[in-house]
């Protein structure tokens, strides 16, 4: 672990609650660039809804209420100074549910750098969408049919997609709220490449119900139980040694 | 109604009784039976009554006429032609009832009117008697027929679908009856005026002549300039319109905060309840007259009934209608996908124009589709803001005349039915008809391939 030391994102004390539903209670939370975090936990636990707080995602909610503090590289990312915009550029979101536009799946993957302008003519757009397709490992799947609507895919396909336009921003942060649920092991397998890649560069957080990819991707893990962290910690310690019972339970397949 | 509510009772007492009150027994609930009672008894009843309501008059007319038979000057009335049977028949129905008549009261009609009335109370008793008795008859039938296998529940499944089947019926029957007297009075036009002159013609001046060797007795039904005015005057609101309504349900959807949405909508939808009457006047009284004198202000010559006022109007009219369709369809694109763009760093303009706009595209044509065929169906406020000339005209600033303004002119008055100007209204109905069917089918097909799209 080269770098854990420097977090790049830290929560604190943080709350949300959705009108009177209690969904995240007081989670404490560092984020490290150069790492991969794993969230884990049984479902409706408050996973995505921490992902979505991280780039502020729960903003449309109207009944979403957030307290405590989340600061990026020292920044409190809910001061009324920050532009959400820019913060979203920074911290990029594949969803859980893949929710590609119904655009042409180029235009699908170009919409990110398009609108921040990344690209100076069609010849660098043409490179930001080929490699991110690469990387996501559909470009041989769509590289005939590029003009074909996103949504005709299949739903692993779409959800590649996702991940595709989500790195065609490249974001310092990506959060990933269970990339490969839709996924064949192949697929699963390039994606799991893919973050350990884009791992040496950018921190990476990633739900996941699958007990095995978290102990493959990931360095640290962070288990989520009825909206608290019940653990934190290095994931090898967290799969061999959890200190927690229920952490054991859950990691075990005895929860229930 | 008072039989059958007292068969619903009995049967459902009956049905529970022969199994000694365990519903299980009994194939259907005893609800079911009762209701099966009920409608046993109320369809005949009903029956009698409609045939009453439709053939009572029929026959009761006969029945004086016949009756007029015996009296001396009786042979005349057989002999009458349908029409003046039916003049002297009103004279009697008039008479009866104290109104005046056409004609000098004479003994024969003083007697008819009399017998009229007699039989009228008669026949009416008549079949009030015999609606009661068959409903009754009918009640004791249906609930002696009740047993626990009885599969009421499927009997009284059955009414239900062919009571629902006999309303749509109803509607269906209705527009044919509506499209055919249509298409038929159009035929009887053409017959007047040949089909090219109509649809091709310039020139709209509907005077037919009184008598056959008055000059320039032939009138002129060149239907452009009416649909030009039409055009012109749907354009105009349009243009108004579709900006405004559009823009006004992406701000309510995207982004008014729950309070200003509550007080904004409410306010949009009234907008949408005005009587059209209202529109008028404030078109003409208002509108038309801002128009003229800041017109004058700018040294312009504009006549007091102008296709921008109406136009202005209408628009004002169509806003909440646009406003509200397209509020839904924007609504309707799904929240995961505006995520999507947010999440990518996209801001609310960014996403309203590369994401939102895009997906609810056919749904907002489907709405400017809808929002244009009620402009054009409009009259109401063209007739008071927009005069009745028929100019052939692009100018927004003269006076213009549409479809439904001649339609109305036309039939307004004392007319004979079978000119040429009479029956032109039903051709323009028609055409106008044509028009806003296709506008709609258009719309309707766009909304159904829209909402095939988030499957
Ligand atoms: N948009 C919302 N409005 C209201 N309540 C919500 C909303 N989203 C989530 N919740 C509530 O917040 C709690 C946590 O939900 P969340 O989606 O974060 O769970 P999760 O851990 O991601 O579950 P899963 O593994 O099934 O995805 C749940 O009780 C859920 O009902
Ligand atoms: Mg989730």
């Amino acid at each position: 672990m080269e770098n854990t030391s420097k977090a790049m994102i830290k929560a604190r004390n943080v709350n949300v609650y959705y009108d009177d539903n209690h969904a995240i209670k007081n989670v404490d939370l560092d984020i490290s660039s150069g790492t991969v975090t794993a969230l884990i936990g049984p479902s409706g636990c408050g996973k995505s809804t921490f992902l979505r707080c991280i780039n502020r995602m729960n903003d449309s909610i109207p009944s979403c209420r957030i307290t405590g503090s989340i600061t990026l590289d020292g920044q409190d990312i809910y001061d009324k100074t920050i532009d959400v915009v820019q913060l979203r550029a920074r911290v990029g979101m594949v969803f859980q549910k893949p929710n590609p536009f119904p655009k042409s799946i180029y235009d699908n993957v170009a919409y990110g750098p398009r609108i921040h302008g990344f690209a100076r003519n069609s010849a660098e757009l043409d490179e930001i969408v080929f490699t991110s397709l690469q990387k996501s490992g559909l470009w041989d799947e769509v590289k005939d049919r590029l003009d074909t609507s996103g949504t005709a895919l299949s739903g692993g396909q779409q959800q590649r997609l996702c991940i595709a336009r989500t790195i065609a921003v490249n974001p310092e942060v990506i959060l990933m709220d269970e990339p490969c649920s839709a996924l064949d092991p192949i697929a699963t397998a390039i994606i799991e490449e893919l973050i350990e890649e884009l791992r040496s560069r950018f921190a990476i957080v990633i739900v996941t119900h699958s007990m095995q990819q978290a102990a493959r991707v990931s360095q640290k893990t962070a288990f989520f139980y009825l909206g608290e962290i019940l653990e934190f910690g290095d994931t090898s310690e967290i799969f061999t040694n959890p200190k927690v019972e229920k952490t054991k339970d859950y990691i075990t397949g005895r929860y229930g | 109604m008072l039989i059958s509510s007292a068969a619903y009772f009995i049967g459902r007492r009956k049905a529970l009784q022969s199994v000694q009150g365990d519903v299980r027994q009994l194939h259907s609930l005893p609800g079911h039976y009762g209701w099966f009672s009920a409608m046993t008894s109320l369809l005949p009843g009903m029956i009698i009554i409609l045939a009453w309501i439709i053939f009572g008059p029929v026959i009761i007319d006969n029945m004086t006429l016949a009756s007029l038979a015996g009296l001396e000057g009786g042979e005349k009335i057989q002999s009458l032609s349908d029409f003046d049977r039916a003049i002297y028949l009103n004279d009697i129905h008039n008479l009866a009832v104290g109104d005046a008549t056409s004609r000098p009261v004479t003994e024969s009609l003083t007697f008819a009117a009399q017998y009229y009335q007699r039989a009228q109370q008669d026949i009416f008793w008549i079949f009030s008697l015999s609606a009661v008795a068959i409903s009754a008859l009918a009640a004791t039938l249906g609930i002696r027929k009740i047993s626990p296998t009885m599969r009421s529940r499927n009997i009284l499944e059955r009414l239900i679908l062919s009571g629902l089947a006999l309303c749509s019926l109803l509607a269906v029957l209705t527009t044919v009856g509506i499209v055919s007297s249509l298409i038929f009075e159009t035929l009887r036009f053409l017959d007047h005026v040949s089909l090219a002159d109509f649809l091709l013609g310039l020139k709209w001046s509907p005077q037919t002549a009184l008598r056959a060797d008055q000059v320039g007795s032939s009138g002129a039904f060149g239907v452009i300039p009416l649909f030009a005015g039409t055009l012109l005057i749907t354009f105009i609101a349009l243009v108004f319109a579709v900006p405004v309504g559009l823009l006004s349900a992406i701000y309510m959807t995207e982004f008014a905060s729950r309070g200003a949405r509550a007080v904004f909508k409410p306010l949009l939808e009234l907008l949408a309840g005005i009587p059209t009457v209202v529109y008028g006047f404030f078109a003409a009284l208002v509108v038309a007259p801002f128009i003229r004198t800041s017109g004058d202000f700018l040294g312009l010559e504009i006549a007091s009934e102008s296709a921008l006022a109406a136009g202005l109007v209408m628009g004002v009219m169509i806003i909440p209608l646009m406003s509200s369709l397209s509020d839904d369809v924007i609504s309707a694109v799904p929240q995961s996908l505006r995520d999507a763009s947010y999440g990518l760093g996209a801001t609310k303009t960014e996403t309203i124009l590369n994401v939102i706009i895009p997906s609810a595209l056919p749904g907002i044509v489907s709405a400017f589709l809808l929002a244009a065929s009620r402009a054009i169906g409009e009259t109401m406020i063209v007739v008071m803001a927009a005069g009745m000339a028929a100019n052939l005209t692009a100018n927004p600033l003269e006076a213009v005349t549409t479809v439904t303004v001649q339609i109305v002119a036309l039939l307004t008055g004392d007319q004979e039915f079978n000119s040429a100007k009479t029956l032109s209204a039903f051709a323009l109905g028609l055409a106008l008809f044509t028009i806003t069917l296709i506008l709609n089918f258009i719309a309707l097909k766009v909304v159904r391939k829209y909402q095939e799209q988030y499957d």
